[in-house]
């Protein structure tokens, strides 16, 4: 059977049980479809939160970029797994215990003001938005290669499963939905990644084998790396840090606060019971997106490592542009992948030097998906990584879409603009949000501000900037006023993006950056996208210093926290 | 209502916070410390292949932070039975 028709059928079958789930949970109270119902398992949730966290940016792009950069990768491993330390212990089980179904509802009552609701729900939307044009962007790159269109097109098909899906789903749905895509995407992850690390090094399991010798040899495979990378003129692979010591804190600590401060992840522990299994539950979640994330650097390592030897088999040997492989002309066809004969001689020359280098593109992207073609793994595991990829894409775009639509339905029409609307009339106004959603990300989509991972992180900064310091805030302290809180938020996410616009472009519109984005521009060299840890201090710094000059809160604010802080009484606040 | 009178909540409180931050000094000490502040002098070491401070930075700080979380809610599992507050009864 040919890939094509192989794919077709895998991707058809993921889609066909999504669909089964999302039909057989789907939500019939506003309170399925915001927490689904509060009952789900904490073993159940973890699985869940680990494929609404996973997104096309860690399936697709993240070991492709760790291949690219090294150790400097290094950023997101850590700061993409860490914040789960943070969430665990600082916020999932007071958040729970409040017992309540958005972010921003908690704000408000902390908070006291439906002013500090609104900031809430701005900059949720502006986080999640920008967090939903990366997997937009990771559905159109796998839709593409799977139907072997052009990735407009591919996008557009994305849009439409999503659609589709979101709307039906609510939490309950999207909750069991995501246990199955779970299932799907760490075995089109890890299978691939076994099959690499037995064919290069004999060790079955990726995490020990990327630490190995090569088959037959007594050569490290990380060594050979750094001697294969440094031939060409590119950095050592193991010690070349992301800019400086400083960017890597920086941006490290921005992606883990910003890990606990987006709302579609902080929403998943509102479904569990009890106050103790939203501890556990964060436990179980990092363990399932564990198995992942120490699977990519092996992934990175050994696809850098086999990309190499393709093109450039020994020392001054080169391929021929006439010779390439099947996978090297499938992927030109999607335009992330390029070669330009800049000396004529028919053969590829890929060195680190812009002047001479043949290879004009390889996108971060392919590395994972092309990975098994290059390895020549079996047709059937090239059609699971593209159900894998869309699973990621899928889930994450899934719970969102959750966050934005029950913000703008729960927050803003119920808890502000029309309190009076009944059950059914908010639940169908967050389809019609959802709906919104999906319109509104397709578009950004089509008109991609950088690359998936790279929009990724500045949702990352944003979330770092705002609704995390007011979370820590609202718990940890009970002298933090309504005007601090607004102000901090306001200050924190309009320094984190007055910083990323002056450097990348006003809503990174090409052309509009008043400040160029290079590293002598940059405040003490953090890039923009590293940057949510310092409007996060911002954030703090002004809200307390606004809370000593303002009035104390009202003494059932300081009662709140005190309840909150304290695990009994959850189950009787679940039915508010 | 909290079973707990204004004294125990504020010690169930303190003993939460000490172990809070017991538990984030060595989040921190894995990650910004052997991962990227200490890097080049933990790379002189090797494991296998792997440079010590490297493996810190793509795979050990990783295995902690989950061995981190359970630790946290099996201690606060039993702080809460400790004080009566749990929710098993």
């Amino acid at each position: 059977m040919d890939l094509r028709t192989l794919t077709y059928i895998v991707v058809g079958l993921s889609f066909a049980l999504y669909i089964g789930i999302a039909f057989w949970a789907r939500a019939g109270s506003t309170k399925d479809f915001y927490v689904a119902g509060g009952g789900i398992h904490p073993i159940q949730n973890g699985m869940a939160t680990a494929a609404d966290w996973m997104s096309a940016a860690s399936f697709i792009s993240m070991a492709g970029l760790i291949a690219f950069m090294g150790y400097g990768g290094s950023v997101f491993l850590m700061g993409w797994t860490g914040g789960f330390v943070i969430l665990a212990m600082l916020l999932a089980p007071y958040l729970r215990k409040y017992g309540k179904f958005t972010v921003p509802e908690f704000i408000g009552d902390r908070f006291y003001s439906k002013s500090a609701r609104a900031v809430a729900v701005i900059c949720l939307i502006i986080c999640s938005v920008t967090y939903v044009i990366g997997q937009m962007k990771g559905v159109g790159v796998a839709f593409s290669r799977f139907l072997e269109v052009d990735y407009d097109t591919g996008l557009y098909v994305g849009m439409v499963i999503v659609f589709f899906y979101a709307v039906l789903g609510g939490m309950k749905g999207i909750t069991y939905t995501q246990i199955a895509q779970y299932c799907v995407l760490i075995l089109a992850y890890t299978i691939p990644a076994i099959f690499i690390s037995l064919q290069l090094t004999g060790n079955p399991l990726p995490q020990l084998g990327l630490g190995s010798t090569m088959v037959g040899t007594d050569t490290y495979l990380l060594d050979k790396l750094d001697q294969v990378v440094m031939d060409l003129g590119f950095a050592e692979y193991t010690t070349s840090a992301r800019l400086s010591t400083l960017n890597m804190f920086a941006y490290t600590m921005s992606l883990m606060i910003g890990t606990a401060g987006l709302p579609h992840v902080i929403i998943r522990f509102f479904t569990v019971p009890k106050v103790k299994d939203a501890r556990s539950s964060a436990g179980w979640a990092l363990v399932f997106i564990a198995v992942l994330y120490t699977t990519a650097p092996a992934v990175a390592g050994m696809a850098r490592l086999n990309l190499m030897q393709t093109i450039e088999p020994a020392p001054g040997q080169y391929l021929a542009y006439e010779e390439r492989p099947q996978w090297f002309k499938n992927w030109e066809t999607t335009g992330l992948l390029a070669f330009e004969d800049k000396n004529s001689d028919g053969l590829i020359q890929y060195t680190s030097n812009a002047e001479t280098n043949e290879m004009v593109k390889i996108d971060n992207d392919i590395m994972v998906l092309a990975n098994p073609e290059i390895a020549r793994l079996p047709n059937w595991v090239i059609a699971l990584v593209a159900a894998g990829g869309l699973a990621a894409a899928l889930s994450t775009a899934a719970g969102l879409l959750l966050a934005i639509s029950s913000a703008i339905s729960h927050d803003l029409l119920k808890g502000m603009l029309t309190p009076n609307i009944s059950e059914k009339t908010e639940l169908t106004a967050s389809r019609i949000a959802m709906a919104c959603a999906i319109v509104g990300a397709g578009y950004l989509g089509l008109n991609p501000p950088g690359f998936a991972a790279g929009t990724v992180a500045l949702a990352f900064g944003l979330a770092a900037s705002s609704i995390f310091p007011a979370l820590m805030m609202g718990i940890f302290s009970k002298t933090v006023s309504k005007e601090g809180a607004i102000a901090g938020m306001v200050a924190g996410i309009g320094v984190t993006l007055f910083y990323v616009f002056q450097h990348k472009g006003i809503m990174f519109i090409p052309g509009t950056a008043f400040l160029g984005d290079t590293p002598e521009n940059w405040f003490l060299g953090i890039e923009p996208n590293a940057f949510g840890v310092v409007g996060a201090i911002v954030n703090f710094a002004v809200a307390l210093g606004v809370s000593r000059v303002t009035a104390q809160p009202p003494e059932t604010v300081r009662e709140l926290v005190e309840h909150i802080r304290v695990p009994v009484g959850a189950a009787a606040a679940q039915d508010h | 209502m909290s079973p707990l009178n204004e004294e125990q909540a504020q010690q169930y409180w303190r003993r939460n916070l000490a172990l809070m931050v017991k538990l984030l000094v060595i989040w921190f000490v894995v990650s910004y410390g052997c991962g990227i502040l200490l890097v080049d002098v933990l790379n002189q070491i090797s494991i296998g292949g792997y440079k010590l401070g490297f493996w810190f930075a793509q795979q050990g700080s990783i295995y902690v932070f989950v061995a981190l979380i359970f630790y946290y809610a099996k201690k606060m599992a039993a702080l809460d039975r400790e004080f009566g507050v749990d929710e098993d009864e």
